[in-house]
C-alpha cells in the first residue's frame, strides 16, 4: 500500500487538524508504519464471522421522550470561549 | 499536623478507624492534603482540591457523631481528571479542554461522594488516556515514585513512567497521597499503571460502572475502575461504584453484589487457565519465572491450573489500534472551539476548527485521531474497521470457549516493569506492546485485576493479572485475595509522602 503525503493532508482535512507542510511527510512515514503493522490482520480468516461494535449484550434501551433537565443554558455557556445575547458565536458561515 | 501512620493504612483500616473514632475524618484529610504537596515532584495531581477535601471531611465527621456513617465516609480518594467534577477544572490532560469546568457531575465520581468519599485532587493522565506511560499530557508527564535500585543506578537513574493512561492516580496511590483513586482502562490503562507502581488495578466488567460524564476516548472499550493499595479495598470501592445508569446506555440493569464478602480466601477447586500464547516473544525471564510462581501459589491454595488456549491473542493489538482510534476520531469530533475550551480563531468556521484542533491536540491524540479517521474513510472502512471488527468477535469468542472450562486466566499483566520517561518514543508501536497482556480482556470486556506480585531484579513491582467471566468480579477478586496474601507484597517506593526520597 502507500500513503503519501497527498492523502495524509485529505485525512487531516477530514478530520478537521490543520498541518504544516512540513509536518505532511514525516506523519506519512509514521502512520504508514502503523497501517502496515494492522495488516497482519489480513491473515485471520474472518468469513461468516459478524462484526462486532460492543460487548453489552443488549440493544439499546428505550425510554420515555420526556424532558429530564432542566433548563441550564448560562450554566452551559459559561464554558464556551465566545457567547452573545444567550448564544454560541462562531466565525460567520453565511456571506 | 503530620502524621505518616495515617498514611500507611488501607482503605479498609481506615474506614474501620473512623468508625472507632481513633481519628477523625479533617485530621485524615489534613494528612493527605499535606501528602499531595509533598509528592508535588512527581507531578500526579493537575489539580489538588485541599479546601473541597477539608469541607466534605468536615461533613464525614459530622455524620459519624451522630453514628450515620456512609460505606465511603472520609476516605481521601483521588480522581483521574477524565472524570467531569462540578465546577472543579477537567482537562483530560487536554490543552484542547482550556478552563473547562463541567456543569455536572460523573455518575461514577458522584457515586462516590454520595458514599461519603472525600476528593483530594484531579489526578494526571495521558492526553485523553491515550498512551501508555503518562508521557503525553499536557501538564507534562508523571514520574513513578520508584526507582531502580541503587546499586543498579549506575549510569542510569533516569526517572521512571508510571505507566499510562492512569498514571497519575497509580502514582498517587503508590506514594501515599491517595488512599486509593479512579482509574479509567480502554486498553490497559488502570492495570498496566497498577503493575508498574507496585498497586492493585480493576477493570470491571463493561457495562458494570457508568461511563456518564467520564470523557470518551473508545466508548466501546472505555471501563472505569478502582485503583488501590489491597484487593480488599478494590472491592470495598468498586461496589460503590458500580450500578446501572439510565444515562449509559450500555450500563448494564444486573444487581451489585457486596464484593468484599466474596474475599473468603476459599479458592479450593477454582479451574485457573494458564493461556499458552501468552509466552510472548521477548518476554522477559522474570516475568515468566513470576507467571509461574503465580501458577504455584494458586495451586498451594487448592486450585487447579488448566493449560488452555486463546488462539487469537496475537491479533488483538492491531485489533484494538484500529477500534480504539475509529471511536476516538469520532469522539473527538465535539472539541472544535465553539462550546467549551480552547479557541483559536480564523477567517471561516472551518479555518478556526482546524487551528483550534492543531493547537489543542498532542501528537499522539493527533496521530490516533488521524489514523481512526483514515480507517472510518470510504474504500478503507471494510478493510481496516470492519476486519477488526470481526476478528474482535472471534478474540471474545477464545475467552468463551476458555471459560467453558475454567473459572478465570492467569496471566502477566505488562511485558515489562517500568521504564524510563522518554523511552519507547520514537516507535508508536514499541509503545503499544506494553497493552499485549492487557488488550484481550478490553476487546472482550471481561472483568481483570492487576495484583503485585514480586519483584524485578531492578527492584521494580511487576503484576500478575486474573481474568474472569463477564460481570463474575467476585471470582476475579477472590482469586486474587489468595494471590495478594501468597505473594506477601511489602515493599514500599523509595519516594513516599510521610517517609522522604
Amino acid at each position: 500500500m502507500a500513503l503519501d503525503k497527498a492523502t495524509v493532508a485529505q485525512i487531516a482535512a477530514l478530520a478537521r487538524i490543520r498541518l504544516s507542510e512540513a509536518e505532511l511527510e514525516p506523519l506519512a512515514d509514521e502512520l504508514l508504519h502503523i497501517l502496515t503493522w494492522m495488516e497482519q490482520l489480513n491473515e485471520v480468516d474472518t468469513s461468516g464471522v459478524a462484526p462486532m461494535a460492543s460487548v453489552a449484550a443488549t440493544g439499546l434501551p428505550m425510554r420515555e421522550d420526556l424532558v429530564t433537565d432542566r433548563s441550564c443554558r448560562d450554566e452551559i455557556l459559561a464554558n464556551a470561549p465566545r457567547t452573545a445575547r444567550g448564544f454560541f458565536v462562531v466565525p460567520k458561515v453565511v456571506e | 499536623m503530620k502524621d505518616p501512620s495515617l498514611l500507611a493504612l488501607t482503605l479498609a483500616q481506615a474506614r474501620d478507624g473512623l468508625a472507632r473514632k481513633s481519628f477523625s475524618a479533617r485530621e485524615l484529610a489534613r494528612a493527605y492534603n499535606e501528602a499531595v504537596s509533598e509528592i508535588e515532584p512527581l507531578n500526579a495531581y493537575i489539580t489538588p482540591t485541599p479546601e473541597r477535601a477539608l469541607a466534605m471531611a468536615e461533613a464525614t465527621d459530622q455524620r459519624l457523631a451522630r453514628d450515620e456513617a456512609l460505606p465511603l465516609d472520609g476516605i481521601p480518594i483521588a480522581v483521574k481528571d477524565l472524570y467531569c467534577t462540578k465546577g472543579v477544572l477537567t482537562t483530560a490532560a487536554s490543552h484542547i479542554l482550556d478552563g473547562f469546568h463541567p456543569p455536572y457531575e460523573s455518575t461514577v465520581t458522584d457515586k462516590l461522594w454520595q458514599s461519603g468519599a472525600v476528593m483530594l485532587g484531579k489526578a494526571n493522565l495521558d492526553e485523553f488516556a491515550m498512551g501508555s506511560s503518562n508521557t503525553t499530557s499536557y501538564y507534562g508527564p508523571v514520574e513513578n515514585p520508584w526507582r531502580h535500585r541503587p546499586e543498579r543506578q549506575i549510569g542510569d537513574n533516569r526517572p521512571l513512567v508510571p505507566g499510562g493512561s492512569s498514571g497519575g492516580s497509580a502514582a498517587a496511590v503508590a506514594a501515599r497521597a491517595a488512599l486509593a483513586a479512579t482509574g479509567t482502562d480502554t486498553g490497559g490503562s488502570i492495570r498496566q499503571p497498577a503493575s508498574f507502581c507496585g498497586i492493585v488495578g480493576l477493570k470491571p466488567t463493561y457495562g458494570r460502572c457508568s461511563r456518564w460524564g467520564v470523557v470518551a476516548y473508545a466508548s466501546s472499550l472505555d471501563h472505569p475502575g478502582p485503583m488501590t493499595r489491597t484487593v480488599r479495598d478494590a472491592a470495598i470501592l468498586l461496589r460503590a461504584m458500580s450500578g446501572h445508569d439510565p444515562r449509559d446506555s450500555t450500563s448494564a440493569p444486573v444487581a451489585v453484589p457486596n464484593f468484599e464478602a466474596a474475599l473468603t480466601g476459599d479458592i479450593r477447586g477454582l479451574r485457573i487457565g494458564i493461556p499458552r500464547e501468552y509466552r510472548a516473544d521477548g518476554m522477559s525471564g522474570e516475568i515468566e519465572t513470576l507467571w509461574q510462581q503465580g501458577v504455584e501459589w494458586l495451586r498451594a491454595a487448592g486450585a487447579e491450573p488448566v493449560d488452555i488456549s486463546l488462539p487469537m491473542t496475537k491479533y488483538a493489538l492491531p485489533t484494538y489500534y484500529i477500534i480504539a482510534p475509529a471511536e476516538a476520531s469520532s469522539n473527538l469530533a465535539r472539541y472544535d472551539g465553539v462550546r467549551f475550551g480552547l479557541r483559536v480563531e480564523g477567517n471561516s468556521l472551518d479555518e478556526m476548527y482546524e487551528l483550534t484542533r492543531a493547537a489543542g491536540f498532542g501528537a499522539e491524540v493527533r496521530r490516533r485521531v488521524l489514523i481512526g479517521t483514515y480507517v472510518l474513510s470510504a474504500g478503507y472502512y471494510d478493510a481496516y474497521y470492519l476486519k477488526a471488527q470481526r476478528v474482535r468477535t472471534l478474540i471474545t469468542r477464545d475467552f468463551v470457549t476458555a471459560f467453558e472450562r475454567v473459572d478465570c486466566i492467569l496471566a502477566p499483566t505488562a511485558p515489562s516493569a517500568a521504564f524510563a520517561i522518554g523511552e519507547k518514543t520514537d516507535d508508536p508501536i514499541a509503545m503499544y506492546l506494553n497493552d499485549v497482556f492487557t488488550v484481550p480482556p478490553s476487546l472482550a470486556g471481561l472483568p481483570a485485576i492487576s495484583v503485585p506480585a514480586g519483584l524485578s531484579g531492578d527492584g521494580l513491582p511487576l503484576g500478575l493479572q486474573i481474568i474472569g467471566r463477564a460481570f463474575d468480579e467476585e471470582t476475579v477478586l477472590r482469586a486474587a485475595e489468595v494471590l495478594e496474601s501468597a505473594a506477601q507484597f511489602r515493599h514500599l517506593p523509595s519516594f513516599v509522602a510521610g517517609g522522604g526520597r
